[in-house]
């Protein structure tokens, strides 16, 4: 079956670079990093190579940048690793789960956590954060980029909010990286978090950028790896295939990918828009990231919708799949203000570095006749179809 | 043009119910095996975890419907026959349907049969609903039953599997004509250990796992511990309908702690102490009266059947000779059906019945034919 992929926000596939990159450190490069011999001199001066295209990709120094496994692993690290009992913690209701429930979290050590709303278009309001901060604030932990709506928050205002009040502050770059231009200096944050699987790297890798002098209480305790901040031997051919994703993303602002991939979602955007009624786009209005649309579809479930695709080839998702693999009502959408059914009835599309002008074509190609069967035998639209 | 017309031979697509048991898994390997295009969809109907340790709840929330065990066992069988796999949230719908009905029938002192209500509105609607939107016309489930079209009356009807002992028709009375003639049963000539055979056969893991017997949402079958979490997690208070222990005479004997906790025919945790074994002979929610009595009041010849679903005809114009069934493990007792008014029916048995239950069902056949059936008022 010809099969299209439109969920380059849950995963990305390894470019093919990528993958050239890593496949010597499976085998002939093998040594630990942390070995004075020659295998080890090898590993190690690969995974330092790899840190200088993170911190390329990051504008921050190499010095800066901390390997973990995963955007999860670096907003808890983040998050646990600069708080302690007492402290106050600023986030918001739009953030992933690695996020939110890490933040959530601290209230079990004594911590208060604030929690603050988006507005209708999916954007954090500064001035929201401004009136949170107290005191005892040591945190603000807000987004750069939407995971489901791929809004951008306004990271720069909040930080210079942060910096004023001597307020540390985190953001969750996972869904930004790669897409938009990051300059940790530009934001004033202490933290950022990034994941491979994001950006055409492989799953299982990730990095979080501290700002230099920020203390961090580590999550892992073990060797004196990566400056004592994540004990664990490195996961050599991960960062390598980490670091050559991040050089590729740089490159991608200055040759024209981008734009490229920008124009191809908005001409998707723009035909369902007008080829089906009922459709409006979530988070439109505020400032997103180039290769996400999310879509509203009324009268329909989405979850059936998605699975109606998948079985004529085309992979896009909604909401968040829970451990059943079931998918529950994007708390996302919710706190954009959209009702349970409004946000059950939205589809995301994310697209890709190898996303073609011909899986666009496909996808417009089967979305109308597809939302035209569900909406056929929707009780919701029946209703309303008779009704007016 | 109902489904029997359509020549045998060619494929189609059908979704399979899969909730990770031996019956449901069998029924898709053996689809998948007769060449159709099967589509594997488990409905996520309630978080096990929800009420968890609380009020007394267990802990542990393994092995049952919609425990993430049973997911893992209905994906890895997907997996292995090689067919598409999903799970469908319907939480919401499950939580209005058929946990709250259940409740408020405890509260009022019926005891109520969950499982119909979760077939008539989860499984064969809802279910029904969403394999039609991805391109399935039919659904299949593992359920014990037959359903065939009759073409000299024009109607779909079910009837009783081969294997008796493992008859599921009385839960499934409520099926319409539409949903039935959107249902597969295809266990429905086999046996229990030809089914167990059979799924050994197409090489599952789990031909050897044990049935689920307890109603899925109710850890160890505690309702009263169900109840009390539920409210509580809604943060309603449980309504207070304790009330007098009356005997058959009117004598008021005790006190008990609410209606809910009393199910008729039940005799343990009566809270009196008599001569001769006492049993719970009526519930009235209303006055909140628990009457008691002897085996012997327990019997009754007639009942009343409310909100009625009629499969094999479309009417009752006059008396029929049936036989009823009013519980699940309850063999089928000849009686007359008569029409009694606007969507009542009454039940006329030949021998008086032990223990007739309000909010169970009562369910007619004609043989093995399933005529209709309707709720226990």
């Amino acid at each position: 079956m010809h099969r299209v992929y439109l969920d380059n926000n849950a995963t990305t596939p390894v470019l093919p670079e990528v993958f050239e990159a890593m496949r010597p450190y499976f085998g002939e490069h093998f040594g630990n990093a942390s070995s004075i011999h020659h295998h080890g001199q090898e590993t190690r001066a690969a995974v330092e190579s790899a840190r200088e295209s993170v911190a390329g990709l990051l504008g921050c120094s190499a010095s800066e940048v901390i390997f973990t496994s995963g955007g999860t692993e670096s907003d808890n690290l983040a998050i646990a690793g600069l708080v302690e009992a007492g402290d106050h913690v600023i986030t918001s209701g739009i953030e992933h789960h690695a996020v939110l429930h890490a933040a959530k979290n601290l209230e079990q050590i004594g911590c208060e956590v604030t929690v603050l709303p988006a507005d209708g278009r999916g954007l954090v309001d500064p001035n929201d954060v401004k009136r949170a901060l107290r005191q005892a604030t040591k945190l603000i932990t807000v987004m750069m980029a939407n995971n489901e709506t791929g809004v951008l928050q306004p990271v720069e205002e909040i930080g210079k909010l942060a910096a004023e009040a001597e307020v540390l502050f985190h953001t969750d770059a996972v869904q930004a990286a790669g897409k938009v231009p990051i300059d940790v200096n530009r934001m004033h944050c202490h933290a950022l978090s990034i994941s491979g699987h994001k950006l055409h790297g492989p799953q299982g890798t990730g990095a979080l950028f501290l700002k230099k002098g920020t203390q961090l209480h580590p999550l892992f305790h073990g060797g004196r790896h990566e400056r004592s901040r994540r004990a664990g031997t490195e996961n050599v051919p991960g960062i390598v295939g980490l670091g050559k994703a991040a050089k590729l993303a740089s490159e991608s602002f200055n040759n024209g990918a981008i734009e490229r991939l920008a124009a191809m979602r908005d001409r998707l955007q723009r035909v369902v828009l007008s080829c089906i009624e009922g459709t409006t786009v979530n988070g439109d209005g505020a400032p997103r990231v180039p290769n996400t649309a999310n879509i509203r579809f009324d009268d329909i479930e989405g979850e059936s919708l998605v699975i109606a695709l998948d079985l004529k080839g085309l992979a896009v998702s909604t909401g968040a799949a829970c451990s059943s693999g079931a998918i529950e009502p994007s708390h996302v959408l919710i706190a954009l203000g959209l009702r349970p059914e409004q946000a059950r009835a939205s589809i995301r599309f994310s697209l890709g570095k190898q996303t073609t002008e011909e899986d666009i074509d496909f996808a417009i190609q089967l979305l109308p006749e597809t939302v035209a069967r569900l909406r056929e035998l929707s009780p919701a639209y029946k209703k309303q179809t008779i009704s007016t | 043009m109902p489904w029997s017309e359509i020549p045998k031979l060619t494929t189609e697509t059908i979704a399979v119910a899969m909730s990770g048991g031996v019956d449901s898994s069998t029924v898709a390997a053996m689809l998948r095996a007769e060449g159709h295009s099967v589509i594997g969809l488990t409905m996520q109907l309630w978080n096990q975890r929800r009420l968890a340790g609380r009020d007394g709840m267990p802990e542990s929330v393994q092995g049952r419907c919609c425990s993430l065990d049973d997911v893992y066992d209905a994906r890895r069988v997907a997996q292995h026959i090689g067919i598409p796999y999903y799970v469908v949230n319907h939480e919401d719908s499950f939580e209005r349907d058929v946990i709250r009905p259940f409740i408020s029938e405890y509260l009022s002192g019926r005891t109520p049969i969950p499982c119909s209500l979760c077939n008539n509105h989860l499984k064969f609607e809802q279910l029904q609903l969403v394999a039609r939107q991805i391109g399935a016309e039919r659904v299949a489930t593992g359920h014990y039953a037959r359903v065939a079209f009759d073409a000299s009356r024009q109607r779909w009807f079910l009837k009783r599997p081969a294997d008796h002992s493992k008859d599921q028709t009385y839960f499934l009375f409520g099926l319409t004509q539409e949903q039935l003639s959107r249902t597969l049963f295809p266990l429905g000539d086999m046996t229990k250990p030809e089914v167990r055979e059979c799924a050994r056969r197409h090489g599952l893991a789990l031909a050897e796992k044990p049935d689920s017997q307890e109603i899925c949402f109710v850890p160890g079958g505690d309702y009263k511990r169900f109840i009390d979490a539920y409210l509580a997690e809604q943060g309603e208070s449980l309504p207070d309908t304790a009330g007098e222990l009356v005997t058959t005479n009117g004598e008021v004997i005790g006190e008990h702690a609410g209606v809910h906790n009393f199910t008729v025919g039940q005799r343990k945790g009566l809270g009196v102490a008599t001569g001769s074994p006492l049993y719970v002979i009526q519930i009235s929610g209303a006055d909140k009266q628990v009457v008691v009595g002897n085996d012997e009041h327990l019997y009754s010849r007639t009942l009343r059947a409310r909100r009625v679903n009629l499969i094999s005809l479309a009417e009752i114009r006059e008396p029929m000779r049936v036989s009823v069934k009013i519980r699940h493990r309850h063999e089928p007792a000849p009686a007359i059906i008569e029409n009694t008014g606007e969507d009542e029916i009454l039940v006329t048995f030949d021998q008086p019945q032990r223990a007739i239950t309000p909010g169970q069902a009562a369910v007619f056949y004609d043989g093995d034919i399933v005529v209709g059936g309707g709720w226990i008022s």
